[in-house]
């Protein structure tokens, strides 16, 4: 692609890492920013609809001399990403929810090991078998614990294909800070829209010298391992977990909000679903209806401080989820006074900004102050 | 059992240095040679396992053989699930523990992201030949450079005894008290065997720990399988028929006698592919001699 004009004068020089926008679909773009953030090996197995991430790294990790395998299912996957990891390389996984649950045992596992990782789950509709179409129904599943144990995970829920990529670099970060499995939740839609992105990469730093297995040559021999058989000392090392995972609760919850300073009314949601809350927020204000977002972008820690606060003075809550109701919990978990609505479809079924504008209605009159 | 003396010493200070605290090059002091003592890379830890289990001896091989090919410093093992999960306790290399079955899987991603480290996983019959058989056909198939020492009691001993996916017709085990049934639990299955007809299997072979002098078949064949990784080969694997005294319901002496007299029928012994000495089919482990 060649300009024959160029503009006549010339904005401040961009950063060489963000170039002009151009078309990306989510499932690539995830991919490339792995990529650009140091990523040195890639374990997955085919499914729909994180496919194509998959495709873009059996494409690109050879050409960068990186490793990438297409396992036998998602349980050699998740566990070939664990031999990685354990010998201190950068490892990225991808999945749908089905896959999810059959990594749980595994990403327990790397939990219990304190391995870093990064994860990706581009949701599908379930349960079982489900839908190849977009959902929100694995917030359970990603924010309390995907296999057995007193673990988390950190959960990132980007809600456009730029956020995206920035979030995985922010995920390998976590990884490596945290030496934690870090989760990026995304949904059919994410993965497979396309829209235009200038990407901006970025690659974190990355520290595994302390604990990575490489041989024992001038050190003594290490253990990578979960199994901790006396009582006491589980206890010790699930005292240290939890120590850990206080830190990321307390340093880590992210969110955005738009259009909160006069909101009387909040809608919550995250990823697929907080674009769809964006244009009914637009058509309620048209209508006079004063809406504003709530936008977690952490799912765990979640933010519910900052959601209590952003929802001080406002009359109703709405959570709009691509699913019969799941972040809603925590919602009501985070807020004492405030009523809290619900609005999900499931199966892969999207919600319409129709539907949300006509349950803000309805979330406004039921709450209406008696003179 | 009788004392072998070590192989051809390689190294001055191993099993042929002097005793003493002086180096082998100081004048030796004449008090005899060293004919055996353990492995510096066994450590001196007690191990948890039962009077008359096999991991000792395994665990042993695997030491000398780490010793007298100087891996030590490139060495990550893969510890398994069962008994044998302490395996990092006795062994003094790098370890990384892997979920049950799954640790082929494990050593694919340690082999591709280490490729100049030295990788072996150590399972038992349960891990390997039950809940583990996706990962460790597909390390075969696709021909990991990896060493798989497979240790073959015929039963889940961790657990307490239960019937395994290698356990003999008729044994009686804690989950087949009646004797195993093929007509409800199936028959023994010869995973090895299996494993050696993909052409991604470099070597496959199966020893034991009966007698003193298949001990030493059983070292020679798993430091076949360590060179052929190597040199570069694919994916190898040796099974050692062992014993579980106590899942067995034998003392230690009829549990060896057992694995020496009864167990071999059904699991013969010998190498069952070479691919590096004759690239080709796999042949009949009784066609090339215990």
């Amino acid at each position: 692609m060649t300009r024959t004009v160029e503009p006549p004068a010339p904005a401040p020089a961009p950063a060489p890492t963000a170039p002009r926008p151009r078309l990306m679909k989510g499932n690539e773009a995830m991919a490339d920013a792995a990529i650009e953030a140091g990523c040195d090996a890639y374990f997955g197995y085919p499914i729909t609809p994180q496919a194509e991430l998959l495709e873009r790294m059996a494409k690109r990790m050879p050409e960068l001399g990186r490793t990438f395998v297409q396992a036998e299912s998602e349980i050699g996957a998740i566990n070939m990403a664990l031999g990685a990891a354990a010998t201190g390389r950068k490892v990225l996984v991808s999945t749908s929810s089905p896959g999810m649950s059959l990594m749980a045992e595994a990403v327990s596992y790397m939990a219990g090991s304190e391995l870093p990782m990064v994860l990706v789950n581009v949701m599908r509709g379930g349960p079982g078998l489900g839908s190849i179409g977009p959902a929100q129904s694995d917030y359970f599943q990603a924010t309390k614990g995907h296999g057995h144990g007193d673990y988390r995970v950190p959960v990132l829920a980007p809600s456009s294909i730029a956020e995206a990529v920035a979030l995985m670099a922010d995920a390998f970060e976590l990884a490596s800070r945290y030496r934690t499995p870090v989760l990026l939740l995304a949904d059919g839609i994410m993965g497979q829209a396309m829209e235009p992105v200038a990407p901006v990469f970025r690659t974190p730093q990355w520290d595994s010298a302390a604990w990575e297995l490489t041989g024992a040559a001038g050190r003594l021999p290490r253990v990578v391992k979960s199994l901790h058989l006396l009582p006491e000392d589980l206890e010790i090392h699930n005292r240290h977990l939890q120590a850990k995972y206080a830190a990321i609760a307390e340093h880590e919850s992210r969110w955005a909000g738009e259009e909160l300073e006069d909101a009387e009314l909040v809608v919550v949601a995250y990823g697929t679903a907080a674009r769809v809350a964006r244009t009914a927020i637009e058509r309620a204000r048209a209508g006079g209806l004063k809406t504003g977002l709530f936008r977690p972008v952490t799912l765990w820690p979640f933010p519910s401080r900052a959601l209590a606060e952003a929802t001080a003075h406002a009359r109703a809550v709405l959570v709009l989820e691509l699913s019969a109701g799941q972040m809603v919990e925590d919602v009501r978990l985070a807020l004492d006074r405030t009523p809290v609505f619900f609005h999900g479809r499931t199966g892969g079924m999207v919600p319409t900004p129709t539907d949300v504008v006509d349950r803000l209605r309805v979330a406004w009159a039921l709450t209406a102050r008696l003179p | 059992m009788t004392i072998r003396e070590p192989a051809a010493p390689a190294q001055p200070n191993v099993g042929d240095g002097a005793v003493g605290d002086g180096p082998a090059s100081a004048a030796p002091p004449a008090r005899g040679r060293i004919l055996y003592q353990r492995p510096t890379l066994l450590t001196e830890r007690a191990t948890h396992y039962c009077p008359g289990c096999g991991h000792g001896i395994i665990h042993r091989l695997i030491a000398e053989l780490l010793e007298e090919l100087h891996l030590a410093e490139q060495t990550i093992g893969v510890a398994s699930v069962g008994c044998s999960v302490f395996a990092y306790d006795y062994l003094g290399v790098d370890f990384v523990e892997s979920p049950h079955g799954r640790a082929p899987a494990v050593a694919t991603g340690v082999r591709r992201a280490r490729p100049e480290a030295f990788v072996f996983t150590y399972q038992g019959d349960g891990d390997l030949a039950a809940i583990g058989t996706a990962e460790i056909v597909h390390a075969a198939a696709r021909g990991e450079r990896i060493s798989v020492v497979f240790v073959n009691n015929g039963i889940y001993g961790m657990t307490g005894g239960q019937m395994a996916p290698t356990t003999l017709l008729g044994q009686r085990t804690t989950s087949s008290p009646q004797g195993r049934d093929p007509g409800l639990a199936g028959y023994p299955i010869p995973i090895t065997e299996m494993l050696a007809i993909l052409p991604g299997v470099t070597y496959a072979a199966r020893g034991s720990i009966a007698e003193p002098a298949l001990i030493g078949k059983t070292k020679a064949m798993l430091k076949r399988s360590f060179e052929t990784q190597l040199a570069g080969g694919g994916f190898s694997i040796v099974e050692v028929l062992s014993t579980c005294p106590v899942g067995w319901g034998m003392t230690p002496i009829e549990a060896m006698r057992h694995v020496a007299e009864d167990v071999p029928s059904v699991y013969p012994l010998g190498v069952l592919v070479d691919r590096r000495a004759a690239p080709g089919p796999a042949v009949n482990a009784t066609a090339t001699g215990g």
